[in-house]
């Protein structure tokens, strides 16, 4: 069976199912687009789960690769192949699209049902592809096709103002895309000039370019995948996207979609421009600092839940982007990691935080207090998740934050300093939250509030399990993240005329 | 004096005159056919005339000699006045296909209940007594279909004219037909009729710069020859400054037809006062055949004089993308704003064909300008007919609604034709899977390749203030909440006739987003002018 396109099918799954979904009847109340759409999603997870039994850990390289020509006049191959990083972003992919179909079972009621689960559907379709692609064009088509249901998802199903904050999302996205144009375009010129127009990443990885250029189309990446993931000064679309869109919606944008701009930093700016990543490095590290503090400044003064859950990820990108940058396998790994459980504990947040604005009619905090009281166990699994986005040992994301952090401090001592006060900031956010809302005395109205049902248990049980489990023992991921890593590194080494990486080797810790 | 008979090479020119010949055909069965079954015979004269036509080409394309290295295929034919090249019988193809969507357009009689989008009576008089009564008794002016069978003519000779004088003769074979057909709208006639008056004088305007540039030009080189030029151009013999100038002049008249700033003020009255199916057809045909003559004049004639002509259309290609973009995004009616849009449009081919490189600076199966302009073209012209022809359906008690008030919450009154417009404009957007996409990329790369870095950044920067207008429209349609002020525009059902048309642009426009690779080959395959 090693020529079955596994790859094609795992995307091909959940397109169909949107068309299909999109053509069932929408009479109120029928709960069919709904199941239809969740079969679809546990389908594609089971082939998630298919793809990633037959991936082979040891193996640094891309597996599993299909390759066709595509546009044979552009160079353009429709190739497909997944390395740990992939497959890792596949794997939280397929988790968290039934996750939050079942968290959002009733969101979409009294609008088009079957367009939200529609969407939904292509939007996992595109995300996948994005994970799997190894041609630089097939990514760029898909990376912008992403935005289409991404932003019917905002416009059609948020709250008040979501024509607004989707036109916003929007208009930042296909700016940071057409930027990326032109260094797509860019890249082809190179490739025609080297004598042979390809964009396939083997292909392109092989080019001598020049300085100049390497540096402008890095630049040109950069500034694309700075605003998806998103990084200061290019994030100002974050807070008001997760504030207006449905939690379910600012699941799959935050912990799903906007990994695609931090793996667009690995896969594609430290992959095909290894010399340029390393001029770019003290600018990078020190938008990524500035996002990490400022991020959890803003959120600290936040007064609506979802904003400040959106602007908590601004740090953790700010985190991740610090690991990247950093250069040495802890750096790598960790982010890599980091991007995982980043996805798992924010989506818990953000499904809780739905849960409760659902039952209060209201997203301000102030207007938010003792919800302990009558539904302790809301409270409990929001506090779990907000413990694991502060870092607390023992949840998963503590792990990442520790390998980034040893990265950081090796890089140089002030970028550890400083990124250190981003976990502090973090307890402050999260505690306070947890005490404003969760604590205190009820308010009054709160006496019918009632406490978690089964479907609501049913979508955030298993993110919290994932946290705990990978919180103790982090090594099925590490595993699938560290051979990676060091084939990337020992890319960016090999062009380097002095290696001032360390050659991936843990060994090497000792030395510093 | 000895007149020796010239040499026609009919089998490669008969499908320019079926067109030629329908048109006539068409003006006859005015004369003689009555009135009641002219509409008739006149709609399948054309149709069968275009496909006649449109085989044809299909023919003499698979049969073109390949010329000297390879590069070029065809001949010039007609004592050097038309060049039947690769690129002239993809054009042929491209605005054949079009005018066939425009002959189904026109023919559309359910959507104003039982007559067509055109005046009753042109002569009658806006408001007057005759007016009402050609009207109520029903009349149609089914000239209209000789008229486009004579622009469509036009429009095939402009891309093959290889002389001056065919390539002046030409532009008003094509031009004169268009200015009578904008202004036959049945709705809202004095606009209609403003809008042929504007068109028809700063055409003519226009063609008197053409016209002067065209003795110029002979007065340096001494011939109207393409190739004659071309050869006294790289001799440098003469003065350079009538070269010059009448390059510039040449310029101004095909830099109107195709509607580049500075000389695009027409286009906004004249998309919004002509009849929808005269505009769509028009859009889409005149662009493609001017680009075609644009191309293979400064390509072929003036090949050698790149150097002068380059920065020009650096400047013009920046200045069209600008214009168009930042005034699309302060309209409010419908037409107006794809009136506008396609000015954009005329920026980013321009920057396809200022990315004319020598075939020796380009590597093995790079893509070329004019590969990338004609793909740019095909795209275009189908989001083009398609996005009018939707136009033509939304409709209030006035006739078609072009406002943007009118438009609110179409999406959820009806939400497929919404769909299927939303669709059109992220195509002319150039999103991803969408034919759009891949044209826009293949004019920026060609630029960029040849150096115009400046003019890519500038088209890039556009390109992100057009996806704000087009957006909007569609935040229009799904989005906006509450009650719109005043009455709606509901979605009128159409005839076979232009749902056919949308959907062979909708089909289209995906499959060349998804599938481009047998149209960019096809568009390789038509290599370089004949020179």
């Amino acid at each position: 069976m090693n020529d079955f396109p596994w790859l094609t099918v795992l995307w091909a799954v959940p397109l169909v199912g949107a068309v299909l979904v999109a053509f069932l009847p929408k009479a109120p109340g029928s709960v069919l687009p709904k199941q239809v759409a969740l079969g679809f999603s546990l389908l594609t997870l089971a082939v998630g789960i298919a793809v990633a039994a037959q991936f082979d850990t040891g193996d640094g390289g891309m597996q599993l690769q299909e390759t066709h020509t595509w546009i044979e006049a552009f160079g353009v191959h429709y190739a497909l192949g997944v390395d740990g990083l992939g497959l890792l972003l596949i794997l939280l992919t397929v988790a968290l699209v039934p996750v939050v179909f079942v968290a959002s079972w009733n969101e979409a009621d009294g609008r088009n049902v079957p367009a939200f689960f529609a969407w939904a559907l292509a939007l996992e379709a595109f995300a996948l592809i994005v994970f799997a692609a190894t041609d630089v064009f097939l990514f760029y088509v898909v990376f912008e096709a992403t935005l289409i249901p991404a932003y019917f998802l905002i416009g059609g199903f948020g709250r008040e103002g979501r024509a607004f904050a989707a036109l916003k999302f929007l208009m930042y996205q296909l700016g940071g895309g057409l930027v990326l144009l032109a260094a797509v375009i860019g890249l082809y010129v190179v490739s025609a000039d080297a004598g042979n127009p390809s964009y396939l990443l083997s292909d392109l990885q092989n080019i001598d370019m020049s300085t100049t250029w390497e540096r402008w189309l890095f630049i040109g990446f950069m500034i694309a995948f700075a605003v998806k993931a998103p990084l200061f000064p290019l994030h100002t679309w974050l807070a008001d996207t997760t504030e207006k869109a449905t939690p379910g919606t600012s699941v799959l944008l935050v912990c799903v979609l906007d990994k695609i701009g931090t793996f667009g930093m690995l896969r594609f700016c430290l992959g095909l421009f290894p010399e340029a990543s390393q001029w770019a490095t003290p600018v990078v590290v020190t938008l990524a600092l500035i996002s990490i503090v400022y991020g959890a400044f803003l959120a600290i003064g936040q007064d609506d839940i979802l904003r400040l859950i959106g602007l908590t990820s601004l740090s953790h990108f700010g985190f991740i982007t610090l690991g990247i940058f950093a250069f040495s396998s802890q750096g790598g790994s960790g982010s890599i990691l980091y991007m995982v459980n980043h996805g798992v504990g924010t989506a818990a947040l953000f499904l809780i935080a739905g849960y409760l604005i659902k039952r209060k009619g209201t997203s301000l905090i102030s207007e938010i207090s003792g919800v302990q009281n009558r539904a302790p166990v809301l409270a409990g699994l929001f506090l779990i998740a907000g413990l694991a986005t502060l870092g607390l040992p023992g949840l998963s994301q503590f792990v990442s934050e520790i390998l980034v952090m040893i990265a950081a401090f090796d890089y140089h001592w002030w970028v550890g300093v400083v990124a250190v006060t981003g976990i502090v900031l973090a307890a402050i956010y999260v505690l306070w939250l947890y005490q404003r809302t969760m604590t205190g005395p009820s308010v009054p109205g709160d006496e019918g509030l009632k406490d978690l049902n089964r479907r609501e248990l049913v979508a955030v049980v298993p993110l919290m399990v994932a946290l705990v489990f990978f919180g103790f023992f982090p090594m099925p991921l590490l595993d699938a993240a560290n051979p990676t890593v060091d084939t990337l590194l020992e890319h960016v080494g090999v062009s380097d005329d002095e290696p001032t990486v360390p050659a991936a080797d843990h060994a090497e810790e000792g030395a510093h | 004096m000895d007149f020796v008979k010239p040499s026609i090479e009919y089998a490669e020119i008969w499908p320019l005159l079926v067109i030629f010949g329908v048109a006539c055909l068409g003006v006859v069965v005015e004369a003689f056919v009555p009135r009641e079954r002219r509409y008739l015979v006149q709609t399948v004269l054309a149709a069968l005339g275009l496909v006649a036509a449109l085989v044809g080409t299909i023919m003499i394309a698979g049969e073109l000699d390949v010329l000297g290295d390879g590069q070029a295929r065809g001949l010039i034919g007609v004592e050097g006045s038309l060049a039947i090249d690769g690129p002239t019988v993809f054009l042929w193809g491209i605005i054949l296909v079009f005018s066939l969507g425009g002959v189904l357009l026109f023919a559309e009689r359910r959507l104003e209940g039982g007559v067509s989008a055109f005046a009753g009576q042109a002569a009658a008089l806006p408001g007057t007594e005759a007016e009402r009564q050609a009207s109520t008794r029903g009349l149609e002016h089914t000239e209209v279909y000789p008229l486009m069978m004579f622009a469509v003519f036009g429009m095939m000779m402009f891309p093959a004219a290889n002389d001056l004088l065919t390539l002046f003769v030409a532009l008003e074979v094509l031009s004169l037909p268009l200015y009578l057909l904008c202004g036959l709208a049945r709705r809202r006639r004095l606009l209609s009729q403003e809008a042929a008056l504007k068109y028809f004088l700063l055409g003519a305007f226009s063609s008197g710069f053409f016209l002067y540039g065209v003795a110029l030009v002979y007065g340096f080189a001494g011939s109207m020859d393409y190739a004659d030029i071309s050869e006294a151009v790289s001799n440098d013999v003469g003065n350079s400054t009538l070269l010059l100038i009448g390059l510039g002049m040449l310029a101004v008249g095909l830099l109107f037809k195709v509607g580049a700033a500075p000389f695009h003020n027409w286009t906004p009255d004249v998309y919004q006062g002509a009849p929808t199916p005269v505009t769509g057809f028009m859009a889409a045909g005149t662009k493609i055949a001017a680009f075609g003559a644009l191309m293979r004049l400064f390509y072929v004639a003036f090949g050698s004089e790149r150097w002068s002509w380059q920065p020009m259309l650096w400047v013009i290609a920046i200045l069209t993308m600008v214009v168009g973009a930042v005034l699309a995004v302060v309209q409010t009616d419908m037409k107006r704003m794809l009136a506008y849009s396609s000015v954009a449009h005329t920026g980013f081919l321009l920057t396809g064909v200022l990315g004319v490189q020598q075939a020796s600076q380009l590597s093995d199966g790079e893509v070329t300008s004019m590969q990338a302009v004609l793909f740019y073209l095909t795209t275009y012209g189908f989001a083009m007919i398609g996005a009018f022809a939707v136009v033509t359906l939304v409709r209030d008690s006035g006739g078609e609604a072009t406002s943007f008030a009118r438009w609110q919450g179409l999406g959820k009154r009806s939400p497929l034709v919404a769909g299927l417009f939303a669709f059109f404009l992220l195509s002319m957007a150039g999103i991803p899977l969408t034919a759009g996409f891949v044209g826009k990329w293949a004019v920026f790369t060609v630029a960029l390749s040849a150096g115009a870095w400046p003019v890519v950044i500038a088209a890039i920067l556009c390109s992100i203030v057009a996806v704000f207008f087009y957006v909007r429209v569609i935040v229009l349609m799904f989005f906006v909440e509450g009650e719109p002020e005043g009455e709606v525009a509901s979605v009128t059902r159409p005839s076979i006739l232009t749902s056919a048309t949308i959907l062979v642009g909708l089909a289209a426009t995906l499959v060349l987003g998804i599938l481009p690779g047998p149209v960019l080959t096809l568009a390789a395959h038509a290599g370089e002018f004949v020179r």
